[in-house]
């Protein structure tokens, strides 16, 4: 029994960044790279679940990037874990969220998990569409945003839970195989130990090629996507005014707000 | 290819508000002369057809489906078809949690040209551009989709305003293939409930983030909202982590700050999420100690500075 979590090691842009010079994407010097802030709910989900379960389960995480994505692996086999699999080639960089969804299905036909778990979405680029579009290509059944789960390893099916807009749950029963996409608060993610961090850093990571895993080139990156980027640019915002001064001044042209804009009745 | 479809999203049996911004959405992405057709699939879709019946609806199709509840494999089904059938250049859904759904599946099955989140949409000659954020919405980032005949929009809500007026669009069915449901429920629950304030009722509200840092320091600012005569809110991380009741959460999948006309946000960097609940408020002042936190874009009013000391000045102007 198995369950393969998709992870995505996400970049923030740095104080002040630059476009590149093609004007398709940020020069990459100026980004910040971390584990994707949903796949470590996904992960402890998935963790959690072997901990429950009364037969062997193996979590194996996938992650599409370059090398230095094995530092988000690295993470997640330190929080248990127990097999990291980066899978990379340049073309891969012109992937969109459909281009790295297929490198996941690959994987995952080579894995045979009964449950595929990935981030409801990611903090960079939000597509929210990857894990769903992995399901499509499995043809496994799947839901979206699940903020509660219960799932035996090995039973026909699983308990979840949708968040929907508004404060509204939706419970719901799936089949498994499945592919949950996971929502924040599901879970309280574990910190990792500093001995378990020592033991993630000696733990080999598996590095594959989408011809490893004989994917067609029509399917991988650029003629895999569903998208392409055109431009990134700066986008002209409406900015707040700001109210500059000592905190005490600021306090006070705050407080002269709130009782214009309540009456003075505080 | 031609014509564009836009799909209506209903819930319990009620018409999803961003179905109507869908139709001004395709209003702006249309070849002129290009026929819009408004597709209601629900077990019984003809009780929405009025509602759709607006001005920039030239078709209404109606699509029975086995059950009102949510099922991406009779959504998939269904809409696979109908686009396969008269292939149209151009479908939008809203982004929302239900096609976070299937959206993505439906693009992938039928090779279409596919993006989410999308808040404009344009055309250059024959080529169809969207817009949508990038790097937590910092940067705005303009895709296209070569080659391909049929694309696929996921459109943001609240960006495109609801059409309106009245219109008589023609009324078909399309009679959708039979799928079987691997995801099926009809329990709904109320989380935000339970608690003692109606928060989408609140016309004003201080509001803490991730900025207050920990449990015993939201004590302070509950004191302070009430000092101030506020009700207190709190973005996504501050409820997650239990500190406050998910009734206080204000965002997209919290409360909408529906009737607050002063939001006071403190220590909240502004996740879409959270700004898709409070982004219309008359009045926002935001107090943050990063200058270049993303709720500065959407406030009338910034203060650069440590929240800590803020609400200790604005508790002594109160006080004092």
């Amino acid at each position: 029994m198995k369950v393969l979590v998709a992870v995505k090691q996400v970049a923030a842009l740095d104080e002040d960044f630059e476009i590149r010079a093609d004007g398709k994407d940020v020069d990459p010097d100026f980004l910040v790279r971390d584990l994707n802030e949903w796949d470590d709910f996904s992960l402890e989900e998935a963790v959690k679940t072997k901990e429950n379960a009364g037969t062997p389960v193996e979590v194996v995480v996938v992650c599409v990037g370059p090398e230095e994505a094995d530092e988000a692996l690295r993470k997640c086999l330190a929080k248990g874990a127990d097999r990291a699999i980066r899978v990379w080639d340049e073309e891969l960089a012109g992937a969109d969220s459909i281009g790295i969804a297929r490198v996941i299905a690959a994987v995952a036909r080579r894995e045979k998990p009964q449950l595929l778990l990935a981030g409801a979405q990611a903090s960079d680029h939000a597509f929210a569409a990857t894990g769903i579009a992995v399901a499509a290509l499995l043809e496994w059944a799947h839901a979206a945003v699940v903020t509660m789960l219960e799932y035996t390893p090995g039973a026909g099916g699983a308990l979840l839970r949708r968040e929907l807009e508004g404060g509204l749950l939706h419970e719901m029963q799936i089949e498994t195989p499945a592919v949950l996409t996971i929502q924040l608060g599901i879970n309280t993610p574990r910190y990792a130990s500093l001995r378990s961090i020592k033991q993630a850093a000696a733990k080999p990571i598996e590095v594959l090629t989408p011809a490893d895993l004989e994917m067609p080139p029509s399917e991988v990156g650029a003629a895999g996507s569903l998208s392409r980027v055109r431009r990134m640019y700066v986008p002209e915002k409406g900015r707040a005014q700001m109210i500059g001064g000592s905190v005490e001044e600021q306090a006070a042209r705050v407080a002269q707000l709130i009782r214009e804009r309540t009456g003075g009745a505080a | 290819m031609s014509g564009i479809l836009v799909i209506a999203e209903q819930r319990r049996g009620e018409l999803r508000p961003a179905t109507l911004e869908m139709v001004s959405a395709a209003q702006a992405a249309r070849r002129p002369g290009e026929p819009v057709a408004l597709v209601l699939l629900a077990d019984d879709p003809q009780r929405f057809v009025e509602a759709v019946s607006v001005p920039g609806v030239d078709e209404i199709v109606t699509v029975q489906l086995a059950s009102r509840d949510f099922d991406p494999d009779a959504l998939e089904a269904a809409l696979g078809a109908l686009i396969e059938a008269r292939r149209p250049s151009l479908v939008l859904v809203p982004h929302s949690i239900d096609s976070f759904g299937y959206a993505a599946a439906l693009a992938v099955k039928g090779g279409y040209g596919f993006a989410t989140d999308v808040f404009r949409i344009a055309r250059e000659g024959d080529a169809l551009l969207a817009t949508r954020g990038g790097y937590g919405q910092k940067v705005n980032v303009e895709v296209d989709f070569p080659a391909k005949e049929v694309v696929l929009l996921a459109v943001r809500a609240s960006v495109f305003k609801p059409a309106e007026g009245r219109a008589t669009p023609a009324v078909s069915a399309f009679a959708a293939p039979a799928a079987r449901a691997r995801l099926s429920g009809r329990e709904y629950i109320e989380v935000a409930a339970g608690d003692d304030i109606d928060m989408s009722g609140a016309e004003f509200i201080l509001s803490i983030g991730r900025g207050v840092g920990e449990q015993a320091n939201v004590e302070q600012f509950r004191e302070l909202a009430d000092i101030v005569g506020a009700a207190l809110g709190c973005s996504r991380p501050v409820a997650d982590a239990g500190w406050l009741p998910k009734s206080r959460q204000i965002g997209q999948s919290g409360k909408t700050a529906s009737a607050c006309k002063l939001y006071v946000a403190l220590g909240i960097s502004g996740a879409i999420q959270h700004l898709a609940g409070m982004k219309h408020v008359a009045t926002i002042v935001a107090v943050n100690a990063d200058e270049r936190a993303s709720i500065f874009s959407v406030a009338n009013y910034g203060v650069v500075a440590d929240i800590f000391e803020f609400a200790a000045a604005l508790r002594a102007q109160f006080r004092g």
